[in-house]
């Protein structure tokens, strides 16, 4: 497959505090990727640094290429192109990324004179299209709405639409639907990787949500104190997780079938930023340290076809894993 | 089997809502009609959406405000007046814990002292005796004294939730009402919360009311699972059972939305609709709009909350009816 974005090395600093410590992603057309970690792990960082949208105090290195082109420090007029048009973003908190004031209407063919070439009566049918697509019902009429006038579950949906407004390449979807109710949730990821299917568009899926991540993309890659520990293929990440913080996590989340066994929960919280440990993050909190993860910070190597861990104890990871299968 | 701690009877709440400034005030049944048993030593899991009353029910369960119909009684008594001795003798058996500890904690105040309030409050022990009952808090929830001079800016999510655990045992309470108290925490520190407040439960042998929206950390702690939908009840029983086979269209759909690593999404149950606005709420069962399986009936008559077996009780006319021609 093509490759589409290419990551690397993206480090951010805010105010000389690092935050995001060399993160290396490439995405393929129509591929989904999910990123899952906890708050403060950087996953939405990397994307906001790689679409250039972090304030001008946040010091940004590394490379982000779309199909071969940097876009890291792009100039303005380039990356107007490069964002709505060929990557959009939603986020999780719909109802402030609207205009109160303006009609679905404005918002909808504002974006859509921005970045297609349409005039007149074109933009509004286009609009009318989009509405239908992320099914809103009467969206003729529902187009002269304002944005309160929707529930969150709707608001979600017209973000998508704005989203795609531009037939953009890929899309990021920062929690979507954390701030929904479950059964609306269910609705908007159902939307998501219908529409993801019909534009053949790839999507980058933000999430702390294991499940939902697990669900809706192809590969997943975890991150922990600015950085990805370990990347793998979804159905394989979950069923034997490797690094040790991968495992964790898994653990940590209560079966909703099956016997109820005692969670694992994972000692300690994540390091502050400004006093990062020596060598291994996560170093501290694992159960499986040894005297050499205090010294350097692993790097990402390959373990398998497509799979990925940044541990220099992955071996033993594994081996308990399976001792604890075998019990 | 002892008498429950907790007995709730059809107890009812609404509010007044105004649409606009000018608007006609619509009432808004919150909780309408709810009953509950939590027999002691046990953990009732609450369930539902947003706006489906599960916390107004803690509040009142609690207290915190008064039914407009209905009773709820605390050890085999009706709640005291509120304001009296009786009633703040009461309060200290039963305490609350919420979603947002740092919300809950003063900023400006050292955390051992909020721990120590409510013995303050309630005048429990002498000075000494309160700060040695300030110490075995936090070493029951796992923290040091060196944690207890600190402020709540300076802990993080999971330790000041464990402050504010704490502080809710101070009074040595039998009976504790958790609303969402690990929603806002990352997954791997509700782990932590949650064995933390199961080991507590066993240790102090605690009552637990625990509301929340996500099914896994629900069925993780409690013995019996109720299900709100718009204020009232539509399903009930062990916890368990329930989540492996539910019977209400709006528990099956709530479990299959649920999303689990290494489950595929085949067979997904996906709700058509928004969440009903409680200020309008549908004739008849106000999940019939968005029910998959509704029928004519379930327009114009409300179901009961009915046993169907085992301990389970399902309001919902396909489900009991269909109990009913089985019997006959």
């Amino acid at each position: 497959m093509p490759q589409l974005v290419s990551i690397r090395d993206l480090r951010v600093a805010f105010s000389g505090v690092p935050v995001l410590r060399g993160v290396d992603i490439n995405l393929h057309k129509g591929e989904a990727l999910g990123l899952v970690g906890e708050s403060g792990s950087g996953k939405s960082v990397t994307w906001l640094a790689a679409l250039g949208l972090l304030p001008r105090h946040a010091k940004v290195t590394g490379s982000v290429r779309l199909e071969g082109r940097e876009i890291l420090g792009a100039p303005a007029t380039e990356l107007d192109h490069v964002r709505g048009g060929r990557i959009a973003m939603i986020f999780q908190d719909p109802a402030s990324a609207l205009n109160p004031v303006l009609t679905i209407r404005r918002q909808l063919c504002e974006a859509l004179a921005l970045h297609r070439d349409l005039q007149g009566n074109a933009v509004k049918a286009e609009a009318r299209r989009l509405l239908d697509l992320v099914g809103i019902p009467d969206a003729g009429r529902r187009l002269e709405a304002y944005p309160h006038e929707f529930s969150g579950g709707q608001v979600q949906r017209i973000m998508i639409a704005m989203a795609l407004a531009g037939n953009p390449d890929l899309l990021i979807a920062d929690e979507p639907t954390t701030a929904l109710d479950a059964t609306i949730q269910a609705q908007i990821l159902e939307l998501l990787s219908t529409v993801r299917r019909e534009m053949s568009m790839a999507m980058v899926l933000i999430s702390h949500d294991l499940g939902v991540v697990a669900e809706n993309c192809d590969r997943v890659a975890v991150m922990y104190a600015g950085r990805i520990v370990e990347q793998a293929p979804s159905n394989q990440l979950f069923a034997d997780p490797v690094h040790p913080y991968a495992q964790g996590l898994i653990g940590a989340l209560p079966p909703l079938d099956g016997p109820r066994r005692r969670l694992t929960a994972i000692p300690g919280t994540v390091p502050d930023p400004a006093h990062m440990p020596d060598g291994c993050a996560f170093a501290p909190r694992c159960a499986l340290a040894a005297e050499p993860c205090g010294l350097a910070a692993p790097s990402l190597a390959p373990i398998a076809n497509d799979r990925t861990v940044a541990c220099i104890r992955a071996e033993a990871s594994r081996r308990a894993l399976l001792g604890i299968a075998a019990e | 089997m002892s008498a429950p701690l907790v007995e709730v009877s059809t107890i009812s709440r609404s509010y007044s809502m105004r649409s606009g400034m000018f608007g006609r005030a619509t009432a808004v049944h919150a909780v309408d009609g709810v009953s509950l048993t939590i027999a002691r030593g046990q953990t009732l899991g609450l369930v539902g959406e947003s706006g489906s009353g599960k916390s107004t029910t803690g509040r009142i369960v609690l207290g915190l405000e008064p039914p407009d119909r209905g009773e709820v009684r605390f050890d085999g008594k009706p709640m005291a007046a509120p304001g009296t001795a009786a009633w703040r003798a009461q309060r200290a058996r039963m305490q609350m814990i919420f979603q947002d500890p740092l919300g809950a904690l003063d900023r400006r105040l050292p955390v051992a002292t909020q721990i120590r309030e409510p013995l303050d409050i309630h005048g429990l022990g002498t000075p000494a005796e309160r700060a040695e009952r300030v110490r075995e808090l936090l070493r029951a929830v796992e923290l040091t004294p060196a944690h207890g001079v600190r402020y709540p800016g300076a802990l993080s999510g999971g330790q000041r939730q464990r402050i504010v655990l704490a502080r809710a045992l101070a009074t040595k309470p039998d009976f504790l009402v958790c609303d969402e108290p690990v929603s806002a925490l990352d997954v791997s520190i509700q782990a932590q919360v949650v064995n933390l407040l199961a080991d507590l439960q066993a240790q102090l042998g605690l009552t637990l009311l625990f509301i929340s929206h996500d099914l896994r950390v629900v069925r993780q702690i409690s013995n019996v699972v109720a299900v709100m939908y718009l204020g009232r009840i539509v399903e009930i029983g062990s916890a368990d059972d329930l989540f492996a086979r539910p019977e209400h269209p709006y528990t099956q759909a709530l479990v299959s939305a649920s999303p689990a690593p290494g489950r595929r999404s085949a067979g997904r149950i996906v709700l058509s609709g928004d969440p009903p606005n409680p200020a309008a709420r549908p004739k008849g069962c106000a999940f019939h709009p968005r029910c998959p399986r509704a029928i004519a009936r379930c327009a114009s008559e409300v179901p009961a909350l009915e046993a169907v077996g085992g301990n389970r009780q399902v309001a919902c006319h396909l489900v009991t009816g269909a109990a009913t021609r089985d019997a006959a």
